[in-house]
């Protein structure tokens, strides 16, 4: 099963780099075609990883190793987790390119080369097994984020890049000296062995703090959120959906990758902290979103809600928190990127964000409310849909440890329900009193090629989630079995294991492998 | 150590001064002579790096003059960096000149007669030796500030430059006389054994005052104040040139005198170190968010830099030296990268344009070279993957590993600061509207060597990792 003789990740690597470089010396209409082919290339070949992934079999696949950079190892490998983030960012790349394909008019080659080069950094941050080599993906991500949001971004795009790219520098630098000391300390970045060093408590607690600024700002959690809503604002439409898609799941990932099983006893120690600003951000920001006059505002602000839970999921110390934080990371990642093309999609035709410029869209763009609808179902979290399983088992997760949090987090999806239902109220329902918003023509094809994908997707990990937790289940217990000596005793009072319900317990055993993918 | 034997151990300078005076007897005869004996002296340069090579190539580590200088391997690095970067200050001079009517032979002179100081200034191991071959450099460089004769402010950039540095040779003289008398002698190595004993007021004060006067050659804050003016008003290939070779030569003089001098006792010129280090990061970083001018800001982007590299110099470890060095290395090629696109600015009547508003759109009429710029301001920032953030990295490990945790954490945390000016450069040509008053570039060697240049900061650069390690490390063996 393990490709060793074909670096698959290399070449998804390497592939939208050169397409970069390409895109940047020929015309616009074909610098469209080629970030497209490249793309959906790299897609083919994740698809390709994902079916040649074998859930039972070693803890880190389709590993390479080479000494090209001196201290710098040039080592790839990638587990469940890691898997279904870059399918993630694979997936929503060609949805994006096609997001600009007619939006963007103006220096087309560079806009694609932007992009492409944002590819290549994701998947090395998802892929990277050597620290430094994670910190250079991480970190270069802030070069190509910041030309999008300035160049083509809209009225206040200069104030916004700033703002993204000092805001994030800000928190990893401090991340980096900690990196450093780490390498000192174990001898090696090598980020597998890394993951099997105790660090002396104390240290713990420093390294702990220096990721955590890192981190909380990509994440980004309150109160260092405020560059999200300028920058999701200000960028254009396939800008936010890969900001909002996969920029903050590197927090996410983060936390998952370093903050718990390199230093468990400090996370623990710091689950209050951690649980304590996300329930802030869930109620603060929800009702910040509730008062929105702009779209994209609002979603970016439900964003921050959305990833507090993925917060409180991933300090649960318990599989079921943190299966859940990662299912939350990648329902959040297609529905809310799904949420910008809508709004791109409206955008495009009126040219303001407005929730009030519109009103009764779905009498005459009916294709286009129907799947307006879905999304914010599942941005809501509905059953049957992505968003509702992650935010459960997350939640589930937190009450073993924390009832107080778990309430106070649960009265996010009500918000959530508040203020979503009310953006859909004002914009597809309701009297069309906007004669230009009544006139806009439904989605046309290409529109429909963008968000049905999505939809399908959506609708796919709410009804038969195991496709995507069978990859992650075995790197979950992992991380769980390393975490396990600082887990918190946690409040609630469960019973042991009611025989009443016993029988309908499914098990899931690591070496009972799914054909995944195969769907 | 007889006499020859000393003299062929420095045979890189005896090239360069008897190629120097030559040249001299050519201007003489010879009208017009500027572009030719650039052309020689540059080959006179890859001559005298070609004895530095082989003497780096056999571990070459003898003291000559009966220890006033010695060639080592921390010597020879230093030496093939400044040749390295005053060549490239020699050919891309010429056109420049020719167009503000300065391209006479000696500019090529001045700059192999300062070449020769601070292949002394690096060989030094001894105070009268470093401040002769200080002085020679330094003198050479007051001439060149002011090389456009007609120019007012290049004549004031050559005054001040000259009024203050010879304030700061004073102290240094100062210090080293006070140095002498408390410790007996004025060789690194007997004052480094006298402070083994006891260091008293007298020797500490003698101490902070050469590190002020080497400060001031090196343009650390507190003692910085001349550089953006002097910056600013010499022609941009002088400004090139300080801002790259002299200021590797000062930085390995203050690295030799503080580690064979005053090694022993690293309390008291660690904190002084750290100091320095850290107000400049902080007052370079500041200092340039105001600027118009792009020459003041690469002045204050020049002092930042040199606080991150004292911060290797803080750690007074092997590897914080090899670290210095890699950051030097790499700063000399994006300090000169960034002056070589400054040199391509020259609207359509021919005049050349140093102002904000100048290059405001760029990408838009010049795409190739405000990506080029663009390249280079984010190496110097340190955002990975460009080169520049291995410097920082190497740098900021020495420190970790030499425990400095609360230096490398401010460090890093102002590099922030810095970060945002080279951003607002990259916001203007990227951001903002055209202006349109930069025309294409006739200058074929401005435009190679900033394109070689940028490819040596972009990620490309990271292949030189290990070779660069090595001798780097290497080189500061030399002193331990």
């Amino acid at each position: 099963m393990n490709a060793a003789d074909f670096p698959i990740l290399s070449f998804m690597l390497a592939i939208p780099m050169v397409a970069a470089a390409v895109c940047l010396f020929v015309a616009a209409e074909r610098a469209r075609v080629i970030a497209l082919l490249a793309t959906l290339a790299n897609l083919m070949l994740g698809v390709a990883l994902w079916l040649s992934y074998d859930p039972a079999g070693a803890q880190w696949q389709f590993t390479e190793s080479a000494q090209l950079f001196g201290p710098i190892g040039w080592k790839l490998g990638i587990d469940g987790i890691s898997l279904t983030l870059i399918m993630l960012s694979v997936f929503l790349m060609p949805i994006c390119i096609g997001a600009s394909w007619h939006s963007i008019q103006k220096r087309v080659g560079e806009y694609m080369a932007a992009f492409l080069l944002m590819e290549t950094l994701m998947i090395g941050v998802f892929a990277a097994q050597d620290l430094l080599l994670f910190y250079i993906f991480f970190e270069a991500g802030l070069i190509p984020m910041y030309l999008i949001i300035g160049i083509w971004g809209g009225q206040d795009r200069i104030y916004a890049s700033y703002k993204f790219f000092l805001y994030t520098l800000l928190g990893s630098v401090v991340m980096l000296i900690a990196m450093l000391w780490m390498i000192q300390f174990a001898g090696t970045a090598d980020i597998p062995t890394l993951l099997n060093t105790d660090f002396p408590a104390q240290a713990q607690t420093w390294l702990w703090l220096a990721f955590f600024a890192s981190f909380a700002v990509k994440m980004p959690m309150w109160p260092v959120h405020t560059w999200l809503p300028d920058a999701h604002v200000q960028a254009p439409t396939a800008g936010s959906v890969i900001l909002a898609g996969v920029l903050l799941k590197m927090g996410g990932y983060g936390f998952l990758r370093f903050s718990l099983p390199m230093f468990p006893e400090a996370s623990a120690d710091f689950i209050p902290l951690v649980f304590g600003l996300s329930m802030v951000a869930v109620v603060y920001t929800s009702l910040v979103a509730l008062v929105q006059q702009d779209m994209k505002k609002l979603i970016a602000y439900s964003s921050v809600a959305h990833m507090a839970i993925v917060t409180v999921g991933l300090f649960t110390f318990n599989q079921q928190g943190i299966e859940g934080a990662i299912i939350v990371m990648l329902s959040h990642g297609l529905v809310s990127g799904a949420l910008f093309l809508c709004v791109g999609v409206i955008y495009d035709r009126l040219h303001t964000r407005e929730i009030t410029r519109y009103g009764g869209l779905s009498v005459n763009m009916p294709k286009y409310a129907l799947l307006f609808l879905l999304f914010t179902m599942a941005s809501v979290g509905l059953p049957g849909t992505s968003g509702f399983i992650g935010e459960f088992l997350s939640l589930a997760g937190a009450y073993k440890v924390s009832t107080w949090a778990t309430l106070i987090a649960t009265t996010g999806i009500i918000l959530g329900a508040g203020y979503m239902l009310y953006l859909y109220r004002r914009v597809a329902f309701g009297p069309q009193v906007n004669e230009d918003a009544a006139a806009m023509s439904d989605i046309n094809g290409r529109e429909m090629w963008l968000l049905a994908p999505i939809a399908i997707v959506v609708l796919w990990m709410g009804v038969y989630p195991e496709t995507f937790l069978a990859p992650i289940r075995r790197d979950v217990a992992n991380i769980v079995e390393r975490i396990e000596r600082a887990a918190p005793a946690g409040d609630s009072k469960l019973k042991a294991v009611d025989p009443t319900t016993a029988r309908y317990r499914v098990a899931h055993e690591p070496t009972e492998k799914k054909a995944e993918g195969s769907h | 150590m007889d006499l020859n034997a000393s003299l062929s151990l420095m045979r890189p300078e005896l090239v360069l001064s008897f190629s120097a005076l030559a040249l001299l007897l050519v201007a003489a005869w010879r009208s017009e002579a500027g572009r030719l004996v650039s052309i020689l002296a540059v080959a006179a340069l890859v001559g005298a790096g070609a004895f530095v090579i082989s003497f780096m190539v056999a571990g070459t580590n003898i003291a000559a003059f009966d220890g006033l200088l010695v060639n080592d391997g921390f010597a020879n690095f230093s030496k093939i960096l400044i040749f390295l970067a005053a060549a490239i200050s020699l050919m891309i001079a010429p056109r420049f000149l020719e167009k503000v009517g300065a391209m006479r032979a000696e500019y090529p002179v001045l700059i192999l007669l300062s070449c020769v100081g601070m292949g002394v200034m690096v060989s030094a191991t001894d105070l009268v030796s470093l401040y002769i071959g200080l002085e020679l450099q330094s003198l050479s460089a007051y001439v060149l500030a002011s090389f456009v004769r007609s120019d007012g402010r290049s004549a004031e950039a050559g005054l001040k430059y000259f009024v203050l540095g010879a304030l700061a040779s004073g102290m240094l003289l100062f210090g080293a006389s006070l140095v002498y008398g408390f410790a007996g002698s004025t060789g690194f190595a007997a004052i480094g054994t006298a402070m083994d004993t006891n260091v008293g007021l007298g020797l500490i004060f003698g101490i902070v005052l050469i590190l002020s006067g080497l400060a001031f050659k090196i343009s650390a804050a507190p003692f910085h104040m001349w550089t953006p003016d002097v910056y600013e008003g010499a022609p941009t290939p002088v400004t090139a040139f300080f801002a790259s070779a002299p200021k590797v030569a000062a930085i390995a003089l203050t690295i030799r005198v503080v580690l064979e001098a005053f090694g022993s006792q690293i309390l008291v010129w660690q904190q002084i170190i750290i100091a320095i280090a850290l107000m400049s990061i902080i007052i370079g970083a500041v200092g340039a968010i105001g600027q118009q001018n792009l020459k003041r800001l690469m002045a204050y982007s020049s002092i930042n830099n040199v606080g991150f590299i004292l911060i290797g110099l803080a750690t007074g470890t092997a590897q914080g030296i090899a670290a210095m060095l890699v950051y030097l290395t790499i700063y000399v090629a994006m300090t000169l990268g960034g002056f070589v696109c400054l040199m391509q600015l020259k609207d359509k009547e021919g005049r050349y344009r140093e102002y904000f508003t100048d290059i405001s759109g760029l990408s838009k009429t010049r795409p190739a070279l405000a990506a080029t710029f663009a390249i280079f301001m984010f190496s110097l920032a340190g955002i990975p993957p460009l080169f520049g953030f291995w410097g920082k990295l190497v740098v900021f490990n020495a420190a970790v590993a030499a425990g400095l945790l609360p230096l490398a954490v401010i460090g890093i945390a102002a590099s922030v600061i810095g970060a945002f000016y080279y951003l607002k450069v990259v916001k203007v040509m990227y951001f903002d509207d055209a202006a349109d008053v930069i025309a294409e570039s006739d200058d074929r060697v401005l435009v190679w060597t900033g394109g070689v240049l940028a490819a040596v900061n972009s990620p490309l650069g990271y292949f030189a990792i290990p070779a660069l390690g090595m001798v780097t490390t290497f080189a500061a063996k030399a002193l331990f």
